[in-house]
Formats: structure tokens, C-alpha cells, sequence
């Protein structure tokens, strides 16, 4: 009698996700580990023995580190006094800096360092302009440091958007207490703010390790030598001479490994930090006056400039007339002309991949995000974890597996759309469900039994009372799901073809080519498509606050 | 059409813990009916399983003859507020109202019309076209209370429905509860940890502690008669003295700390005998007197309320204790007076050693065991 009650419609959800998640996730990954220790039906340790034995795999893996902690430090460096600045003070032009900073994070790195590199590379302009100044050529960008500036620049505004967020929670008397005790200023910004902000801090510093671990596209087109792991993994599954897919699957699983324990330490770590907040009365800004206020904004001004540089950069060079592949006087619409063939089906494919992946994304990170608050059970504990693996899994690794899981009878996605689609699901699901979850977890309980007890079943209940409530923040979460996904990069560079190419693949494939022109006239429309969905977004979300 | 309501044997487990281990009550049709306990007494728990969000581990629930354990929430045909009045924040106040009746798939005009007439009846009609975000917490609960009534409901439960409010409109909103109670005249089964509120809206009132019911009875009872030591110190305030029964010349006789004697005539045949108990006398069930018969005690404080005056004194042994009295127009006594405590015979209560039962004659409980 018991079991029956319990096992209703949500039962079904919960099953039915489960397959989901173990054919198109569990299922590769295995794959990929079995790809890792099998050769010729025998179980070998030989692909981890020459990932361990030769010194250049070691220090792919030690660049991969010191770039990732180096591009993580920096970015905290960056983000929190900004996010401060911007709670603490009325900084003038706030809304403008804030799209900005929003928008310098949202496009894919790789086009940041590709202008990176057109401004400051050896025959940079910027390179040019200092050298004509100081009589010699200023140091390079390439290599470590170039990287960790590139990665830095656009990864700053993650911890800047999380900290904000912590901080619109820290409750204003906290701060006039500690004033009260006789601590202000710096020394309250590090004893006071900063310990309350550190379960955020450490999450955001997280968020930017995983990402500059598993970029592909920066270290390749600035780090002119400089290996990381990411490229391997690709170099030894794509490259043009002596690939090795099994070992290519053996890199990929000690990423993920690696990826696992960096995860692991974190939650260790924020645990010792568990504590919620919520403001009664938030942080009001002040004007910032004097000597402060100059430096703030200038601060603020200089670095947001600095990130945006780059995107303004390739706009303007999209409109510079060309010869070849090269850049000449004179500005029209030669580049978007070379490209205008190629445009069709690019955008095409960005919208039909990248809107058929938001709706499998939406659609299911809501249902698990319902099962996972409201219908705690070992059943949904298990999709829980599942549906967090994505979340430490490199770009490049998802992709691998899913070429090695998909690319034999019977069941043979490569090339095809499906499988990209499957890629971007599983690469966004994460993000997408923290969010849900934590919007539902705001909606009571009771809101759902109060529909029920007016006569709803339970799924009509989910769907008029609880879906309706939670409608702003799933849509305000779904536009950024769009963004990341029309500039996702790591995981199609693996996949695509030329009839899955998206608009960043076509980027990429022209930059690659040295086709500069076409590469800046592709990224500026990438970037309108960019721009105009965030401004959907801040005018569905009906704020200038965005959270991931 | 109302209900009443049979709750045989009830078992309520949270996994291994059980919230509720056998209880059983009867609510009769048309009552207002209070469970009244503190936090974490199964109040909630046990109203919950009446309404269908929690699930059943043993017993039986009807209404009338009909038993609901395994009847989904939405076919019992209940009325339900919510502590946080759960209302849809989408829907405007005429659509919160409504929404029943249009899963009821009711035609338009029947809808319109039921919806008018509950906005009017509880005074919310002038806000009809409002979104929720734009009322006050009073008038939220009112529309809470439109859409729970307006698809008649054979029961109607209400969970705390007042304690988010603020005092002032506590007090006016419990008398608007009590008054569209009776002109419906739905049975009504009220959560509450207030047992003020309990006392002004109720018909009866079951007094719970630890998943049991302790006493089921009408206001008056519960504070004149209380069954146990429980009920006495949860409903109103009391005081608890340590004292003894006494059988003199066939009479049992109270004995109180330093020696005063009062005879109790109204001791159960069954409890007739020496024996130590324990005395629940309310404050305003001492009288204060500078000499004579009674209790010797220290005024230690005063607090002057207008009607009445508090005073807190310590007793001869050392037991605190409060007296409320009356405010005469001369003088307040001053701490450090010794006086002599006399009680008012017949209002005082006299429990059992353990305190597990009250001994006099005149205990009204409606308590089904077992």
C-alpha cells in the first residue's frame, strides 16, 4: 500500500532521467576509462606509464597548474576589490560597466587572446605603438604570461558577478557594528568583509581554476609553446602525426582525477565556512569623494577597459579593409563579404543546436532541481550526483568521451547534430540546476499543497503553481545558458564537421586558417547575438544584477 | 455539507522516529476544533496527515464513515491555510480566489459569482483586481481564507494561519475566523501553539505533548479542571507548590508547606488517602493577607498593570511564586513585606505526586485511551 502511493508520476521522472544521464554521460565516461586501460583486450597500465614516465607529459600538467592557480589568483586579485568598490561606493557609470564586465566574460576566450595577440603580439599595434615610444620592443606577450593575462582579463568578471552577490547579502549593521568596535576602512575589508564573503570567494575561485584548466583555445593561440593539458588531450586525439587515442583517453582521465580532487578540496574547504546570510538591510552605497573616489574609479575604468579592449579591437578590425589575409588602409565590409557564404548555415546551426540544447537544458535541470529539493530519496540523490559529474569534467575530456562512446555501431552520433546537442546539454546542465535549485528552494513547499488541496494533481500543481513562480528566474537563467552556449568552444572544436559548424567554431576555424579579417567580422556578429541576448535578459530579469 | 472526523490509532514515523505514537480523536461536525501543544508536540504533524501531505503508518482516518488514508489530498475535498498563506504571488487576488473552482472546471458565471461573493464576505473585493505583492499581511490571510471557503470544503484546517501577523491584527483577525466559522459552519481544525488564541476561537481544544493528546475539552474546562500537570502549567500561568493529602476524622484535608491546612471536600473517592501531591495554584488564586492562616512568604518585586498587580514573592522554603491581584487604590505592598499566603479553596487544583493526573472531582476529558 505504501510502496504504491510513493511510486506516482515523479517515480517515472526520476527513471527516466536516470537513463538519460547513464547512456549519454555514464556511459562515455566508462568507456573513455576502459579506452584508458585496454589494449588489444588486455588490461595495461602502459598509456598512464607513458603519461608518468616521459618529463614533457609532467610538465604539461605542472604549466596546466601554474597557469590555472596563477590566472585563479589573479582574478580574486581583480574581482573582489572591484565587487567591493561597486556595493560599497556610487561609482559613476555603474549600469554601462556592469553590461560590460557581463559581456567580457560571456565571449569565448579564445577570441580575447586572438586579439591579444593582434594588439600586443610580436607585429601587434600596441607592441609597435610602445616600441616606437621607448625605443625598444616591450616584453612578450606570448607564453605563461600572456595566457594568465588573457585568462585573467576574462575570468575576473566571474568572481566579480558571485561577490557582488555575497555582498548583496551582508547586512549593513554588520558592517557599522564593526565600525562600532573601532575596525574600518582596509583593515575591515579584510577582517570583516572578506571572511563573510569566503564560502563565495571560494566558490568563485573554483569556478575560474576549472575554467582555465580546461581551456583549450587561449594556451593554443598565445601560448606559442607553452603546453597545457587541454591541448594534448587534443593533439594526441586530432593531431596531424602519431595520434594515440588510447593515450589521448588516459590524459583525459587523469584530468579528470586532477579536475575531481581540486573539486573535492574546495567543498572541503567551504564547508569550514557554512554560514548563510541574509540582509535585512543591504549595503547602501556611498558617494566616493576625494583622493579615494578618484582612484576608485579609476581603477574600476582602467581595468574594465583593459577587458574590454580586446571584443572593441576585433569589431573595429572586422571593418578594416584587407588584402590576402592581411590588414590594409582603408575600412568597408570586404571581411564580412569573404564570410557572407558561410553565414547562413553558422547561424543557423548556433541557433538550431544552441536553442534545441537550452530546451533539453531547461526542461530537465528544472525537473531534477524539483526532484532533488522536494523529493529527497536515494533514487534522486544518485541523478543529483550524476547530474554534478559535467561539472568537473573538462570540455575537451566530455567531447572525447563522446567521440569513444558514440562512434561505433550501434550507435554512431559523430558528425551528427544530436551529438552536439548531447554535449552542450551535458557541459550547461550543472550551472543550470544550481540555479534552479536555488530558486526553488525559495518557493515553499506550501504554495504546491495549496493548489493540491484545491483539487490539482501533482503535476498539474508543479506546472500552475510552482513552474509559474519559479518562470523569471528559469528564464534569466536560460538566456545565460544561451550565451555560454553559443560561445562554447572546447567540447564542439572535438565534435563538429563541417555541417555542425556554429558561428565560435567558424571563428575558430578562421583563426587557425591566420584568416584574421573574416575571424573579427564572424566574432563581431557573434558578439551582437551576445549582446542582444543579455539586454533581453536584464529586460526580462528586471535587474542589472547577473548570478550563475 | 460538514464532516466529522475520526482519527482511530494514529501513527505518524519519521523513519525511525516516531513523531506520533498512538492517537485517537473524534471531531464533531461543525466544531471549531483547536490542537494547541508547543513546537515539535505533533500539532502539525497530525493535521497534516487530516489534509493528505503526510503520509499514514498506522490507524485509521474518516470523515464520516468514509476512511481518507490512501484518498489523494486533492479528492478529500478539504479547505486548507497555510502559516505563510500560500498564496499564488502570479494570480491576482480574483484568481487566487477562483482557482479552486476552475479545477473544478465550473461554468464562468458560477465561478464569477461564488468568487464575488467570498471577496465580499471576507472584505476583500475592493482589492479583487490587486496582485498579492500589493496586499498586507491581514489582508493576504483573508484571501487565504476566501480561496479555502470558496469551493466548499467539507473541512476546513488551518495551520498557524495567524502567528505572521502582528499582535494588534492577531487579535482582530482570530475574531473574523471565529465569526465566518460559525456563519459557515464548517468543521474547523485549528493549529495553534497560542494558547490565548486557542481560548478565544475555539469550540473545544485538544492539549498536545509529545505526539499525545494530554486533554481534549472547552476553554473553560481546560483552565479551571486541567487532567495533569501539563495542561495546568501550559494553559495559563500557574504555580506549583509541593503539599500533602491528609485524611482527618474521614475528611481529606490539604497541607501546604509551614503547616496550613485547607479542607478539600471534592477529592475522588479513588485518591482519598494520605499521600504527598503536588498543588496548582494560579496566581490569581492566592489571596494575600499581612496576618492569619497561611503561607508565610517575602515580597520580593511588584509590577503595577493598571487592573491588576503582579507580585512576586519567595515562600518561607524558598519556592518562588507570582500572585496577581486586583489594584486597590491604597498603596502597592513594598518588597521585603512578609505576609501570609491564603488560597481560594475551591479554584485550586490538586495533582498527583507525578503529576500525571488531577484528583479532583469535576475533570472533563473528551481523551479517548488508547
Amino acid at each position: 500500500m505504501k510502496k504504491a502511493k510513493r511510486a506516482d508520476v515523479w517515480t517515472l521522472v526520476s527513471l527516466a532521467i536516470l537513463v538519460t544521464y547513464a547512456l549519454f554521460l555514464i556511459y562515455p565516461l566508462v568507456k573513455l576509462l576502459v579506452a584508458a586501460v585496454v589494449k588489444d583486450g588486455q588490461f595495461t597500465w602502459q598509456y598512464f606509464g607513458k603519461f608518468f614516465q616521459n618529463k614533457y607529459y609532467g610538465k604539461t600538467l605542472g604549466n596546466s597548474f601554474k597557469l590555472s592557480i596563477a590566472s585563479t589568483l589573479v582574478s580574486l586579485i581583480l574581482g573582489i576589490p572591484l565587487a567591493y568598490f561597486f556595493n560599497m561606493y556610487k561609482i559613476k557609470g555603474r549600469t554601462l560597466l556592469q553590461i560590460i564586465i557581463v559581456l567580457c566574460c560571456m565571449s569565448a576566450p579564445f577570441i580575447g587572446a586572438y586579439a591579444w595577440v593582434q594588439l600586443r603580439g610580436n607585429n601587434g599595434s600596441i607592441t609597435r605603438l610602445i616600441a616606437a615610444i621607448i625605443g625598444h620592443k616591450p616584453p612578450s606577450i606570448y607564453g605563461f604570461r600572456g595566457i594568465v593575462t588573457v585568462l585573467s582579463l576574462q575570468l575576473f568578471p566571474l568572481v566579480f558577478m558571485l561577490v557582488s552577490g555575497a555582498l548583496k547579502n551582508v547586512d549593513n549593521s554588520l558592517l557599522e557594528a564593526s565600525e562600532n568596535m573601532g575596525i574600518s576602512g582596509v583593515s575591515r575589508f579584510f577582517k570583516v568583509v572578506i571572511p563573510l564573503c569566503m564560502p563565495t570567494i571560494l566558490a568563485a575561485g573554483l569556478l575560474v581554476f576549472m575554467r582555465a584548466f580546461a581551456d583549450y583555445g587561449t594556451p593554443l593561440l598565445i601560448g606559442q609553446g607553452y603546453q597545457t593539458f587541454p591541448v594534448i588531450i587534443y593533439n594526441e586525439y586530432f593531431g596531424e602525426t602519431g595520434t594515440d587515442h588510447n593515450f589521448a583517453a588516459a590524459v583525459a582521465v587523469i584530468a579528470i582525477i586532477i579536475t575531481a580532487v581540486i573539486f573535492l578540496i574546495q567543498k572541503w574547504a567551504s564547508n569550514k565556512f557554512e554560514f548563510h546570510m541574509n540582509a535585512l538591510h543591504p549595503i547602501e552605497q556611498k558617494p566616493a569623494k576625494g583622493l579615494r573616489g578618484v582612484l576608485i574609479h579609476l581603477y574600476s575604468y582602467i581595468l574594465v577597459g583593459l577587458s574590454f579592449m580586446p571584443q572593441v579591437y576585433v569589431m573595429y578590425c572586422s571593418f578594416r579593409n584587407t588584402s590576402g589575409k592581411i590588414f590594409v588602409d582603408g575600412y568597408g565590409f570586404s571581411s564580412y563579404k569573404k564570410v557572407a557564404r558561410d553565414i547562413p548555415l553558422a547561424v543557423r546551426n548556433t541557433f538550431l543546436i544552441g536553442l534545441l540544447a537550452l530546451a533539453a537544458v531547461v526542461l530537465l535541470a528544472i525537473l531534477i532541481a524539483y526532484l532533488v529539493v522536494r523529493r529527497r530519496s536515494k533514487l534522486n540523490d544518485v541523478i543529483d550526483t550524476a547530474s554534478m559529474i559535467p561539472y568537473i569534467i573538462p570540455g575537451s575530456v566530455v567531447g572525447i568521451a563522446l567521440v569513444i562512446g558514440f562512434n561505433q555501431k550501434p550507435m554512431v552520433l559523430t558528425g551528427t547534430m544530436f551529438i552536439m546537442i548531447v554535449a552542450l546539454f551535458i557541459r550547461r546542465i550543472p550551472y543550470t540546476i544550481r540555479s534552479s535549485v536555488a530558486i526553488l528552494q525559495q518557493i515553499p513547499m506550501t504554495v504546491e499543497e495549496a493548489a493540491i488541496s484545491l483539487g490539482c494533481s501533482k503535476m498539474e500543481a508543479f506546472f500552475k503553481a510552482t513552474v509559474p513562480m519559479m518562470r523569471n528566474g528559469i528564464l534569466s537563467g536560460a538566456i545565460l545558458s544561451w550565451v555560454t552556449i553559443i560561445t562554447e568552444l572546447s567540447t564542439g572544436v572535438i565534435l563538429f564537421n563541417r555541417n555542425t559548424v556554429t558561428l565560435t567554431l567558424a571563428i575558430y576555424t578562421q583563426v587557425t586558417r591566420g584568416s584574421d579579417g573574416p575571424a573579427a567580422a564572424l566574432a563581431t556578429i557573434l558578439n551582437v547575438l551576445t549582446i542582444t541576448s543579455l539586454l533581453i535578459f536584464m529586460k526580462v530579469s528586471k535587474n542589472k544584477d547577473i548570478s550563475f | 455539507m460538514s464532516v466529522n472526523i475520526k482519527v482511530k490509532n494514529a501513527v505518524k514515523k519519521y523513519g525511525e522516529n516516531t513523531v506520533i505514537p498512538n492517537l485517537s480523536v473524534d471531531i464533531r461536525e461543525g466544531e471549531f476544533f483547536t490542537l494547541l501543544g508547543p513546537s515539535g508536540c505533533g500539532k502539525t504533524t497530525l493535521l497534516r496527515m487530516i489534509a493528505g501531505f503526510n503520509s499514514i503508518e498506522g490507524g485509521d482516518i474518516f470523515f464520516n464513515d468514509k476512511r481518507i488514508n490512501d484518498l489523494d489530498p486533492a479528492k478529500r475535498n478539504i479547505g486548507m491555510v497555510f502559516q505563510n498563506y500560500a498564496i499564488f504571488p502570479h494570480l491576482s487576488v480574483r484568481d487566487n480566489v477562483a482557482f479552486g473552482l476552475k479545477q473544478r472546471k465550473l461554468d464562468k458565471a458560477t465561478i464569477r459569482e461564488q468568487t464575488d461573493k467570498f471577496m465580499k464576505l471576507m472584505h476583500i473585493d475592493e482589492y479583487a483586481d490587486r496582485m498579492p505583492e500589493r496586499l498586507s499581511g491581514g489582508q493576504q490571510q483573508r484571501v487565504a481564507l476566501a480561496r479555502a471557503l470558496v469551493i466548499q470544503p467539507d473541512v476546513l484546517l488551518m495551520d498557524e494561519p495567524l502567528s505572521n501577523l502582528d499582535a494588534k491584527l492577531r487579535v482582530e483577525m482570530r475574531a473574523v475566523i471565529k465569526e465566518i466559522q460559525h456563519s459557515v459552519g464548517i468543521t474547523t481544525v485549528y493549529v495553534t501553539h497560542d494558547q490565548e488564541e486557542a481560548m478565544a476561537v475555539s469550540d473545544r481544544i485538544a492539549v498536545m505533548n509529545l505526539g499525545e493528546i494530554q486533554q481534549i475539552g472547552s476553554p473553560k474546562t481546560l483552565y479551571q479542571r486541567p487532567a495533569n500537570l501539563f495542561v495546568s502549567s501550559f494553559i495559563g500561568r500557574t504555580n506549583i507548590l509541593q503539599g500533602a493529602l491528609k485524611m482527618k476524622d474521614g475528611r481529606p484535608w490539604l497541607e501546604f508547606e509551614g503547616g496550613y491546612c485547607v479542607p478539600m471536600d471534592d477529592v475522588q473517592p479513588e485518591y482519598q488517602h494520605d499521600a504527598p501531591v503536588q498543588i496548582s495554584v494560579r496566581p490569581e488564586e492566592f489571596v494575600i493577607s499581612p496576618d492569619g492562616e497561611g503561607i508565610r512568604a517575602v515580597i520580593d518585586d511588584s509590577v503595577f498593570l493598571g487592573l491588576n498587580t503582579h507580585y512576586f514573592v519567595t515562600t518561607e522554603s524558598g519556592v518562588k511564586a507570582e500572585i496577581v491581584q486586583e489594584s486597590m487604590i491604597d498603596s502597592i505592598l513594598p518588597a521585603g513585606m512578609s505576609v501570609n499566603l491564603s488560597v481560594k479553596r475551591e479554584k485550586i487544583n490538586v495533582l498527583t505526586e507525578d503529576g500525571s493526573a488531577n484528583i479532583l472531582t469535576g475533570v472533563l476529558n473528551d481523551k479517548q485511551e488508547g
